[in-house]
């Protein structure tokens, strides 16, 4: 498939702030497309910069092989879903949703048919006459949704459209807009902070970080193999050693030098040489947690620690364990077959292991790569010096 | 019950002072003034004794329909030119950033602090045949070396417009600063050029303060009495000129009352009737359900 929405090299500037830098991104026709990151990476200005509401200081956009970048909002076949709505109040919901056909100057019978079917794709036919004032958050999201898709655009803009629902109906409204982009198959581009709603909607995703694309991929491939520090720290949880290569094992696997443990073995599939600093990063849950020693050879990493904190999650537990200077995270699976050995318990001796191909190797280039590593305050394990997950997980002191 | 007794006790009692001011200063007077127009003049400036409809009859003197359709237009027109000011200087101020919004707002207030009086005459002062406003505008050829700029009906609109411009900002700024300016963008989104966006979205969105701005400025237009005292000329006066002529000048309490009483109704019965229009479309608003 070719590319449908291409941004090239295009940045914005608000006075000394990029807010976007050099960003160039290839979007698919059709694809469920997200920028996702933290506040103030930029996500939203390039949101904007596509609606037309901002003008890019360098670069251009490319809509279906046209340039769209000088275009005023209203001539551009994209529309948004603000995150506030922006229903207009003094209008009913079936007003709302005839505007941007009203506008174009279309037939009355031709609005009111589409209208009509608007309204029956957000199951909202008999709430028609109600003013946006009197319907609920989901009812206005719907609403909002229907008077963006009548318009038929070729990109639909979704700016954090769930940001201002609960939990329980966030969750209903995304499996609501996966089937309505299954049914509407437009290109969808949705801007997120939440790294959930990014990972179960989209194709593929762009992470973004202070204006710029740190790195984009299908959720597995992010999610799998962050290119960096930041994209690994942003989504999902994980554990960061600090050291470097020592030595090339063969031609998949390096050896670390981490402080304290001499003999780290890592899949190398970057190929970063000798001598240069890294990360290793391993995912609590690739890491396995036992009482015994386990066996070890030469593709298992196995550390000796000593358990600061159990957290029983219901459908996992976590485990803060300490070796040697690092605090480690640990998600282990509660299974029946284990119930005969002995639970693990706060100040247990325990291991720790890994295999090689389950961690990952990130070059130290990121200027937010300080204060990723958690190492422990003195005399943590004695109460509740855990301030770092107290943030992670707020139930955590409740349930132990 | 007694709870609620007590409670509608209350109420009342709160609300009391406020009626009872409303009646002795607001209610009572105005229902005097329709009294005074039935009673007969004294030739002292006083009332004489028992009741006439004369006054009422010389009412229907014929140069009174021209000063009243005067006074209509002027405010009208007063009206019309304060709201297609206020309107996009309101939206302006409302966008900018905080520290010109405060800025401007002061500027808008500022003359308050000079006396409206002074205020008119200053502009006399600019607008006479001597004035610098006149000279200027010679000089640039705008105007003809011997039109008169001051003592007609022009110069009363010119300086009304001044003098009831900030009544019509502030109402018009307070409702565009509570504007989300996001539903602008909204419908630029939906394909609304500019012009559309703001008129079918902003307009809409300021109508309350649009409504004050309207009451507020044309009201007090048809009572304007200094300034076409000041500025104007016999060709300009309006219907305040003549009740104040009645009540000075004539010493006749009755026909004045008559005039003002007019006046009153010609304000009073259109308001109502708006009011109750209003209250005839809103309906009381259902519960919002919120979705489990």
């Amino acid at each position: 498939m070719t590319d449908f929405l291409v941004f090239e090299d295009v940045s914005k500037h608000f006075g000394a702030i990029r807010a976007v830098d050099h960003v160039s991104l290839a979007i698919r026709k059709g694809e469920f497309f997200s920028l996702l990151g933290p506040s103030g990476c930029g996500k939203t200005t390039l949101l904007r910069i596509l609606a037309g509401f901002e003008h890019p200081d360098t670069g251009r956009v490319l809509l279906d092989g046209q340039d769209i970048s000088d275009l005023p909002p209203n001539e551009r076949k994209v529309n948004t879903i603000f995150q506030s709505y922006a229903l207009f109040p003094h209008l009913t919901v079936w007003q709302n949703i005839a505007f941007g056909p009203q506008v174009a100057g279309h037939p009355r019978a031709e609005i009111a048919e589409e209208v009509e079917k608007m309204l029956k794709l957000i199951q909202m036919t008999d709430q028609a006459h109600k003013k946006p004032a009197q319907l609920s958050g989901g009812q206005k999201q719907r609403v909002a949704i229907a008077r963006a898709l009548i318009n038929k655009p070729q990109v639909l803009l979704l700016d954090e459209p769930l940001a201002a629902l609960d939990l329980k109906l966030r969750q209903r409204m995304l499996i609501e807009l996966d089937l309505i982009h299954d049914e509407v198959g437009i290109t969808f581009l949705y801007v997120t902070h939440d790294q959930g709603e990014a990972m179960s909607l989209s194709d593929r995703i762009a992470v973004m970080d202070r204006g710029r694309v740190e790195q984009m991929g299908t959720p597995a491939e992010i999610y799998e193999a962050p290119r960096s520090s930041f994209v690994a720290a942003f989504i999902g949880d994980t554990n960061f050693f600090e050291g470097k290569v020592a030595q090339l094992v063969d031609e998949n696997y390096s050896r670390l030098e981490i402080d304290g443990f001499p003999d780290v073995v890592c899949f190398n599939d970057k190929q970063i040489s000798v001598g240069n600093p890294v990360y290793l990063s391993v995912r609590p849950e690739k890491i396995r947690i036992s009482r015994d020693r386990p066996l070890e050879d030469n593709l298992h990493n196995v550390m000796s620690a000593r358990v600061e904190d159990v957290i029983y999650l219901g459908s996992s537990t976590k485990y803060w364990v300490r070796a040697q200077e690092y605090r480690i995270a640990v998600y282990q699976q509660h299974s029946r077959f284990l119930l005969d050995e002995r639970p693990i318990r706060w100040k247990d001796g325990v291991w720790v292991s890994w295999h090689a191909d389950d961690a990952y190797m990130l070059e130290r280039y990121s200027e937010s790569d300080e204060n990723l590593v958690q190492t422990p305050p003195e005399q943590v394990g004695e109460k509740n010096g855990t301030a770092g997950e107290a943030s992670a997980s707020p139930t955590a002191r409740k349930l132990r | 019950m007694k709870v609620e007794q007590r409670s509608r006790l209350t109420e009342w009692l709160v609300t009391a002072p406020s009626f009872a001011w409303l009646a002795v200063l607001f209610v009572a007077p105005t229902l005097i003034v329709f009294a005074i127009t039935f009673k007969p003049p004294d030739p002292y400036g006083g009332l004489g004794p028992g009741w006439t409809l004369g006054t009422l009859r010389s009412l229907a003197d014929p140069n009174y329909p021209a000063i009243i359709w005067r006074t209509l237009w002027l405010s009208v027109l007063n009206t019309a030119f304060c709201i297609l000011l206020s309107v996009p200087t309101g939206y302006h101020i409302a966008r900018a950033p905080l520290r010109v919004r405060q800025m401007i707002l002061l500027l808008v207030i500022v003359p308050f602090w000079t006396s409206f009086l002074i205020r008119i005459f200053a502009w006399k002062i600019l607008l006479h045949p001597d004035g610098l406003l006149k000279q200027a505008l010679v000089h640039l050829h705008l105007v003809q070396p011997n039109a008169l700029l001051l003592y007609n009906a022009r110069a009363v609109l010119l300086v009304m417009v001044y003098t009831y411009l900030p009544f019509a900002i502030l109402p018009i700024y307070a409702a565009a600063e509570k504007f989300d300016f996001t539903l602008i963008e909204a419908a630029r989104d939906l394909g609304a050029h500019q012009l559309r966006a703001f008129f079918s979205v902003f307009i809409p969105g300021i109508r309350r303060g649009l409504m004050t701005a309207i009451l507020v400025v044309f009201i007090p237009s048809l009572g304007s009495y200094v300034i076409p005292d000041i500025v104007g000329g016999p060709s300009s006066q309006m219907i305040g000129n003549k009740i104040a002529q009645r009540t000075f000048v004539d010493r006749n309490l009755p026909h004045a009352s008559g005039l003002s009483a007019f006046l009153t109704l010609a304000v009073l019965v259109p308001l109502a009737g708006a009011l109750f229009l209003q209250g005839k479309r809103a309906k009381p608003t259902d519960i919002v359900l919120e979705d489990a």
